[in-house]
């Protein structure tokens, strides 16, 4: 019998496996198509005070192995999410993880003081969003930023606290450590990157937005890297994500360090992409001989 | 609520209608079984440069539900991929998605079925699955295309932009030169209506003139269509009962809106 539980602050996964918010709503859609009790896991998209319009449409454009989005955080706000799509998540067997977005400390804190009441096992707080003007990666740029914001939710967080890390820094182990500083429980990283693309044909940018976050296989080297230098900074445990498809894919995180990760734009290009990483890591260890999920997380230094 | 499935279809044939328009017929377990008039399907490109299904609306069901006709138009890679593939050929796809054309709504009506361009297929299904009165207006750029499918359930009015056939103009010229006005008494009383923009716009501010139930069907890029990523939304005229903003999701609680509802 083979071992894929992990532990994450305390909180134990039945398997490594997550979605990455933003790309699975709360579930309720998805759970037409594959079966959330599986998952070790759900990731919601990023949660605010108030609903969220979000940006204007195109929201969305495809790029080469990848694709941009600059949808701007639409959401209902935490009263309906609380009343409407908590409920719904709390009726399966697996781990809900509420992703929490504002615009500013002050927000993010009433989210987090408002979630905290709820049966949600963790909270992951978005400072890397790079599509909204206010708040978001905002946060996530600065060191002094993220270790203030980090240790603000902090006093209001019953769950421990995951901060999400954006790619666009300079060095994203200052950040790490900053989180680590103000008192993270865990990380998730990669965020997406800040792109672009032109409509050669509109001579104008696809997105509306004019930039957007790149997600997709195309961001995976850059996310693996990220995932090991972080992993080998800190001792705080990380979810990696950034263009995971497949268990081969997660299994470069979870060999750079990463202890669970999270699938995000393979949702798109297959709705059980999820399933397809658990059933591949178990045949990857049945294969190779590995009882412990543990014998594999950062064993490549 | 029909029920959705991600299968690996089987092409049964790929046929060439007009200049990029292609028409695939496809053997599948599930999703012609659950497929309504007005749905569509996500196909996924094969190529993994490609990470974004490609939303194609449903032309037609088979008698014994087993295969599912696209009709679409090559306007990229991905559906130029698609229109290589050769009968044997398998091709995934999720469905049936979206809510499609309320045809209950048109019982004992005279109904008109308003088609631009590659928004004519889905008309083939919704004109079959109609009884009573129907006109069926099918506006094209230039070349024609499922005029034969489209007489065989309903009256046809031809519009073309270049003129070469039908009537010279949109889908809206067709009808005032063939008479379908108030003052003949030979006006719709219900619309359902897909295609591009600017013909959904002209036929949305007719049909609130007129005060005539009109029923659009609309497209935005999309990425999971199921409704959870919230690429595709549209502006809604009232605030949504789901996302609690001004926003509809058109994979979800679409494609097709009444024409009232939303903003074009």
């Amino acid at each position: 019998m083979i071992n894929t539980k992990v532990s994450l602050a305390g909180v134990e996964l039945k398997n490594p496996v997550m979605t990455a918010s933003g790309t699975f709503g709360s579930g309720v859609e998805y759970s037409e198509l594959i079966d959330l009790n599986r998952l070790g896991a759900v990731v919601t998209k990023g949660v605010a005070s108030t609903p969220w319009t979000g940006n204007p449409t195109p929201r969305i454009a495809e790029t080469y192995g990848g694709m941009i989005n600059a949808i701007g955080l639409q959401n209902p706000g935490m009263k309906v999410f609380c009343e409407r799509d908590l409920p719904f998540l709390e009726k399966f067997d697996t781990k809900v993880i509420v992703n929490v977005c504002g615009k500013t400390k002050e927000e993010y804190c009433r989210v987090v003081d408002r979630l905290s009441d709820e049966n949600i096992d963790m909270l992951e707080i978005n400072i890397s969003c790079p599509n909204v003007k206010e708040g978001g990666i905002a946060f996530g740029q600065d060191p002094f930023a993220v270790e203030e914001i980090t240790a603000a939710v902090k006093k209001y967080a019953r769950q421990p606290v995951i901060m999400k890390l954006s790619p666009n820094v300079a060095d994203i182990t200052e950040m790490a450590r900053a989180a680590e500083c103000g008192g993270a429980d865990v990380l998730s990283l990669i965020n997406t990157l800040t792109g672009m693309k032109i409509d050669i044909n509109k001579r104008t940018f696809a997105v509306a937005n004019r930039t957007g976050g790149l997600s997709g296989p195309c961001v995976k080297p850059v996310a693996v890297r990220m995932v090991y230098q972080v992993a080998n900074t800190v001792k705080l445990p990380i979810i990696g994500m950034g263009g995971i498809a497949t268990a081969e894919d997660a299994l470069e995180f979870i060999l750079a360090g990463a202890t669970a990760v999270s699938v995000g734009t393979a949702n798109f290009f297959n709705p059980r992409a999820t399933l397809d990483v658990i059933e591949g890591i178990e045949s990857y260890m049945q294969k190779n001989k590995i009882q412990d999920i543990q014998e594999l997380i950062g064993v490549v230094k | 609520m029909s029920k959705k499935t991600n299968e690996m279809s089987q092409i049964l044939s790929q046929e060439k209608l007009a200049s990029d328009v292609y028409s695939m017929w496809l053997r599948t377990e599930e999703i012609a079984k659950e497929a309504s008039p007005g749905q569509f399907v996500s196909v996924y490109s094969r190529d993994g440069s490609r990470v974004l299904p490609r939303p194609i609306s449903i032309c037609e069901v088979s008698e014994d539900k087993r295969s599912l006709r696209l009709v679409y138009r090559v306007v990229g890679k991905g559906t130029e991929e698609f229109s290589m593939l050769k009968a044997g050929d398998r091709l995934s796809i999720l469905g049936p998605l979206g809510n499609g054309f309320p045809l209950e709504r048109a019982a004992g009506k005279r109904v008109f079925l308003m088609g631009g361009g590659i928004g004519i297929p889905p008309m083939v299904e919704t004109a079959k699955a109609l009884d009573g009165d129907k006109h069926i207006i099918a506006g094209y750029r230039d070349e024609l295309f499922l005029q034969e499918e489209l007489k065989r359930y309903g009256r046809v009015y031809t519009a073309t932009e270049d003129g070469s056939a039908g009537t010279p103009g949109n889908v809206l010229d067709a009808m005032m030169a063939n008479g379908l006005t108030k003052e003949e008494g030979r006006e719709p009383e219900i619309i359902f209506a897909c295609g591009p923009a600017p013909m959904l716009r002209a036929i949305k501010a007719y049909a609130q003139e007129m005060e005539i139930e009109c029923w659009i069907s609309m497209e935005e890029r999309m990425a999971c269509g199921v409704g959870a990523c919230l690429a595709c939304v549209c502006q809604s005229k009232e605030i949504d009962e789901h996302s609690k903003v001004h926003n509809k999701r058109v994979c979800k609680d679409g494609p097709v809106f009444l024409s009232t509802e939303v903003e074009l």
